[in-house]
């Protein structure tokens, strides 16, 4: 219920946030909506020593037209993604899953970068990033690099963050065919998706059928070579490993996996 | 024109809605500065050998004021010996001998959240630092998980006993059994563990201070808990003072105190500090009672044109690591096994077993909702058995409405019901024909989403404890107001409000000027509580009751005051005021009769018992989408007939049927106690276990209806869990229903995506 | 930080949640806990106007904001709110534990979407558990109070 001791300490700007990460090293840990993280510390399943404050940096919350893509800051929270008119308009599929995200309080407080950060295969943005070809920007101690979002998730938690890095600004191209849908197949509205799919135009990619989002690869080679979306779909499960738990087996998951993409798919090209 | 009867919003909502409640977290009394909190080190194994307990690097952690272990424990009297005459099925008492649970684990846990020692810290942070260092080494046994398991006693839990069928009850059918029935159908099927999830956990605060305690609790009976605190403590009840404060919810998980909250009331004698205790969610999931856990094996045996002849219902109870309700909740789902069906042949047996979980007792509806869903589900085999629709089935065979008072096969005697008018008010209230045709259509399309419709009837027992009855003390002031101190204890039920509606009916004092007291036992010295749906038909008639002595009362004062004799006085119930007949100008207020009243006052204290529990009785429709490509399930419409009897309070009633339906729809639908087979609960949190929200249900279509009893003189019945009871098999059934055209016969709850899924592949596979 | 419009200051762990400050430290205890995994909503207050959960914030969080409960919601002359009116009128609460979450959660989704349908005001409600009303009288709330809103312009 309550997370075991920590120091806090918050940081003013994107460099005093790089400059306390440095100092912390592995006992530190960023802190945004704190809606990923603060729930494993009140179950003390993640320990950090120090958490470093960055809910303040306003100057990482925005989205913006830029040089032929869209430009998200990493602190925009879900609710303002899913609110905003530009990527209403351009990214109509990351509107829609930012709106999904748990429930509307934790919408207000959770963070695009957060989320990527945190890397759970059952979270729907980070599929969302792989099937929009987004390229991550991370700054660290010797300066700002990009991460194509196909390289950013490497496991379960596992980014390929190096330690000291902040998530500052996703970068997002617009989408080169404009039919979208995102199939999120839950008990209950506010649960973690058993499977998702995310479609724009002709690529997919998989929620909670691995250690990470997943293209589906299989099922865009099939699109690519001409199959209907129905035939391609049943490629849905190719190089998935999906995780076995009280809600769903490997089996039913791929059956999942196929009927979504099917009907991602299909409702992807009634939209485009 | 009275007052009963009519829409009265709740006079505890301002309070709540401003203020917010004052539950045992929110006390702020002077008793309890500086209480220290009280954290619990619970087994994380579902059974093993407690072979050390190392307290030392606790003690040592900031903020620690105590840790104690039933090495602690040596200033408590002996358990009481088992009962004389071996284990009374009938009784909601804890087995006792050799299946005796303690208070701290001494040498052995049963389950995951057993309690094995306390801490005790100046605040909560600290205390769960503290009960981090506690550290206890664990010798780990086999656990026993599932009635399979338990049958098969390859593990006993408790030593000293020859298996883990802890109790055994048989009740034998009269007459030709299964002989003359051309169709029989036998299915087993799984009632599933569910828990109680009130919003508020239990809590409790305690302070010992010159040779008394006083002792607030999140409970349902303050009564009982003193009653309890006094024998675990070896105290006189009267140096016990239980006080029940604002309590977020109980469902019958409430009932009394458990062994949890009578350390928290030894803690704070053994240390002198006052205490509080509040339960983390995860500690409730495992540490609160869970409800239902029985398997049920059903035999229906009948004629092909639908008359039900006989009928077997086998039960497994899995009553957890320990027997707290011997044979209880068995005994219930026995007693009303029959349903609401005039079947001539009706058998039961049960078992009631233990295993390495958490502890299992009343839960909304305790026993019946078990009663029902095992019948409801085998009259819908029945039906599918002989092509009959299950509506029709139950029309034929439903008790009729000229039988009453109807003496069940099972024992229980049946008061007052109108079976048939509920079922096809229900039927006319959802469209049922209509919705037959819908399913035909989406049936012969082959639609993807297929449309179940689920019927359900039910009779179930209220006040199943009416010996036991209910008090009130009813007192006017000479001011004009009234205080009602009244042995019920609502948790939500608005009994301030309804008992304050009964004074103003009755005597004419306005509900504004009507305060209800209840829960502390310095102040209601003698009650039940509220559990068993038994409050207004015994609580709220002691109300009344009282209202009608008082009203004699002052009767007598009033002629004396006026000196005209009583056959000529009037109470004029509008305005509250005493008059000789056609003569106004006589009047005398309450006011001014109480002030006439000689040294005790005017007031009067009653002890209500109608001395038979009550049977209220509906039928339930519920329409369902089933998803056939995925399995999901979503309830579309759920229609209800609900009869209690005379309906005091719309409002109240209304809210009751509501939660009902709600809890009933989660069961079939989606929740379950999950544990692997080491004993380990998969569904510990709120993030596993399933809840149900307000995304998931729609908004219900309630008729009305009022049978009423002539058991008690506001010819009412119980309210609180025939929504629950009649929810569950309706929607269970409407599952399968739209999945019926596939070859499904039966799924087992909840309906999750993956088990509807399973279900219609398994039956698409065999043909 | 300030809280229903008052400042409220002090020294606290770093660890502290929000919740805890305003039970403990503003001795505000209409916001309750229910859960420990951000599930239940009975701990919703609005941090600068927006609904939140509170044992996910950590005080420190909040530091120089502005907290709305419960208890700052009826105006200066105790009238209750509208929301707070409609929660009665509708019988939207049982036993009350829940309901301060699930007022200001109400409070939130209305300020966003004056005017939602049922289903929006279901799924708007997804993070707030209630047991005890079976949701059908909180839904009539919310609708009476956004139709009491519509009303008054």
């Amino acid at each position: 219920m309550i997370p075991a001791p920590f120091t806090y300490q918050r940081a003013s700007s994107v460099d005093e946030a790089l400059d306390l990460a440095a100092r912390g090293g592995d006992d530190a840990k960023f802190l945004a909506g704190g809606h990923s993280l603060l729930p494993l510390m009140k179950l003390r399943l993640a320990v950090p020593e120090v958490l470093i404050d960055i809910g303040r940096l306003r100057e990482l919350s925005y989205v913006r037209e830029e040089n032929g893509h869209i430009a998200v800051g990493a602190l925009t929270s879900h609710h303002d993604l899913s609110r905003d008119r530009l990527v209403g308009s351009e990214l109509p599929l990351l509107a829609h899953a930012a709106g999904q995200v748990g429930d509307p309080q934790i919408r207000h407080r959770g963070t695009i970068g957060g989320s990527l950060a945190h890397s759970d295969p059952a979270a729907d943005l980070p599929a969302v990033m792989l099937v929009l070809d987004a390229t991550l920007v991370a700054r660290g101690p010797s300066g700002s690099r990009e991460i194509a979002a196909g390289d950013f998730f490497q496991g379960l938690f596992e980014t390929s963050l190096e330690p000291g890095e902040l998530l500052t600004e996703i970068r997002i191209p617009r989408p080169a065919q404009a039919g979208w849908s995102f199939q999120k197949f839950t008990k209950r509205a506010i649960d973690w998706a058993i499977v998702g799919a995310a479609v724009q135009g002709d690529q997919v990619a998989l929620v909670n059928m691995g250690s990470t989002p997943l293209r589906a690869s299989a099922v865009e080679r099939a699109l690519a070579g001409g199959a209907a979306p129905a035939d391609a779909a049943a490629q849905a499960a190719e190089g998935t490993s999906p995780p076995e738990d009280i809600n769903a087996d490997r089996s039913y998951r791929e059956h999942l996996a196929r009927v979504l993409v099917g009907r991602g798919l299909a409702e992807a090209r009634s939209r485009g | 024109m009275s007052i009963l009867g009519t829409r009265v919003v709740r006079t505890e909502d301002p309070r709540l809605l401003t203020a917010g409640g004052t539950y045992v977290d929110d006390l702020r009394v002077p008793e309890l500065t500086g209480a220290a909190r009280v954290t619990f080190v619970r087994s994380p194994v579902g059974h093993a050998r407690i072979t050390g307990i190392d307290t030392s690097a606790a003690l040592a952690a900031p903020g620690v004021v105590a840790v104690l272990t039933s090495k602690d424990m040596d200033d408590l009297p002996p358990p009481p010996p088992p009962p004389e005459g071996g284990p009374n099925e009938a009784a909601p008492m804890p087995l006792g001998g050799p299946w005796s649970e303690p208070l701290l684990a001494v040498d052995r846990v049963r389950f995951v959240g057993e309690p094995v020692a306390m801490v005790l810290t100046d605040d909560s942070y600290q205390g769960e630092d503290a009960a981090e260092l506690v550290s206890v080494d664990y010798q780990p046994l086999p656990a026993v998980v599932g009635i399979d398991s338990a049958l098969a006693g390859q593990t006993l839990l408790f030593p000293g006993t020859e298996s883990n069928v802890a109790v055994t009850a048989a009740k034998p059918g009269e007459g030709g059994g299964f002989e003359a029935c051309d169709v029989v159908v036998e299915r087993t099927i799984e009632n599933q563990r569910l828990a109680p999830v009130p919003l508020e956990g239990r809590a409790a605060a305690a302070r010992w201070a010159d040779g008394k305690l006083t002792y607030w609790v999140s409970t349902q009976n303050a009564q009982i808990s003193r009653f309890i605190l006094a024998g675990a403590l070896g105290l006189a009840p009267p140096s016990i003072r239980v006080i029940t404060p604002d309590v977020g919810g109980g469902f019958g998980a409430k009932v009394g105190i458990d062994r949890d909250a009578i350390l928290v009331a030894w803690a704070a004698r053994r240390t002198g500090r006052p205490l509080r205790w509040v339960e983390t969610r995860s500690e409730n999931l495992v540490g609160m009672t869970h409800g239902r856990a029985q398997r049920h094996t059903v035999k229906i045996g009948g004629t092909r044109d639908g008359r039900i002849l006989a009928y077997r219902l086998d039960i497994v109870q899995d009553t957890g690591a320990y027997p707290r309700m011997t044979g209880f909740l068995a005994f219930l789902t026995s007693l009303m096994a029959a349903g609401p069906y005039d079947i001539g042949f009706v058998e039961t047996a049960a078992r009631t077993v233990v295993t390495n979980t958490t502890p299992i007792s009343a839960y909304r509806g305790a026993g019946r909702p078990e009663a029902t869903a095992a019948i409801e589900r085998a009259v819908d085999l029945f039906a599918a058995e002989i092509g009959m629709d299950p509506a029709e089935l139950r029309r034929k065979n439903l008790v009729p409405s000229d039988r009453f008072p109807f003496s069940s096969p099972c024992g229980a005697v049946y008061d007052s019901g109108d079976y048939v008018s509920a079922l096809d008010k229900v039927l006319a209230g959802a469209g049922y024909a209509e919705l037959r045709a819908e399913q035909a259509r989406r049936r012969e399309r082959g639609d993807v989403v297929q449309l179940g419709i689920g019927v359900s009837s039910y009779v179930e027992i209220t006040a199943a404890d009416a010996a036991a009855g209910e008090t009130a003390r009813l007192v006017v002031h000479s001011d004009g107001t009234a205080t009602v101190y009244t042995g019920s204890s609502a948790h939500g039920q608005g009994h301030h409000t309804a008992w304050a509606m009964l004074v103003q009916s009755d005597l004419g004092i306005p509900m504004a000027k009507v305060t209800v007291i209840h829960g502390d036992t310095d102040a209601v010295p003698e009650g039940v509580g509220t559990y068993a749906s038994r409050s207004l038909q015994l609580g709220g008639v002691a109300v009344h009751n009282a209202a009608l002595e008082v009203k004699d009362q002052a009767r007598r004062l009033a002629a004396d005051m006026m000196e005209a004799s009583e056959a000529d006085l009037e109470l004029d119930a509008d305005s509250g005021l005493w008059q000789v007949r056609g003569d106004p100008g006589t009047a005398r207020t309450w006011a001014q009769v109480a002030g006439h009243a000689g040294h005790d006052g005017l007031q009067a204290a009653v002890q209500f018992s109608e001395g038979q529990p009550t049977f209220p009785f509906g039928s339930h429709v519920a329409v369902a989408e089933v998803d056939t490509e995925t399995g999901k399930v979503t309830l579309v419409r759920h229609v209800t007939v609900d009869d209690a009897g005379t309906v005091v309070s719309p409002l109240l009633a209304e809210g009751q049927r509501h939660g009902g339906i709600a809890q009933g729809v989660a069961q079939a639908l989606l929740e379950e106690m999950v544990y692997d087979a080491d004993g380990n609960p998969l569904t510990g949190t709120l993030a596993d276990y399933a809840a149900i929200t307000a995304t998931e249900l729609p908004s219900f279509e309630l008729l009305d209806s009022e049978t009423p009893t002539t058991i008690n003189p506001l010819g009412v019945k119980g309210i609180g869990e025939a929504g629950t009871i009649g929810a569950t098999p309706a929607l269970q059934n409407a599952v399968i229903d739209a999945v019926s055209h596939l070859g499904v016969r039966h799924i087992d709850m909840p309906a999750t995506p993956a088990r509807v899924w399973a279900a219609i592949r398994e039956a698409r596979d065999s043909q | 930080m300030t809280v229903n419009g008052a400042a409220v200051g002090a020294e606290v762990a770093d660890r502290t949640l929000l919740v805890h400050f305003l039970r403990d430290v503003a001795g505000l205890t209409a916001t309750n806990v229910g859960c420990d995994t951000t599930s239940c909503g009975a701990c919703t207050v609005l941090l600068d106007g927006q609904s939140v959960k509170s044992c996910t914030v950590l005080a420190a969080q909040a530091d120089g904001h502005e907290v709305t409960t419960l208890e700052g919601l009826a105006d200066g002359d105790g009238e209750m709110h509208p929301v707070q009116r409609a929660f009665h009128a509708e019988h939207g609460l049982q036993c009350g534990f829940c309901t301060p979450g699930m007022v200001m959660a109400t409070v939130s989704l209305l300020a966003e979407n004056p005017s939602p349908t049922e289903e929006q005001v279901r799924t708007g409600l997804e993070g707030n558990l209630c047991r005890c009303t079976g949701y059908h009288n909180i839904v009539r709330a919310v609708l009476a109070a956004a139709g009491e809103g519509q009303a008054s312009r």
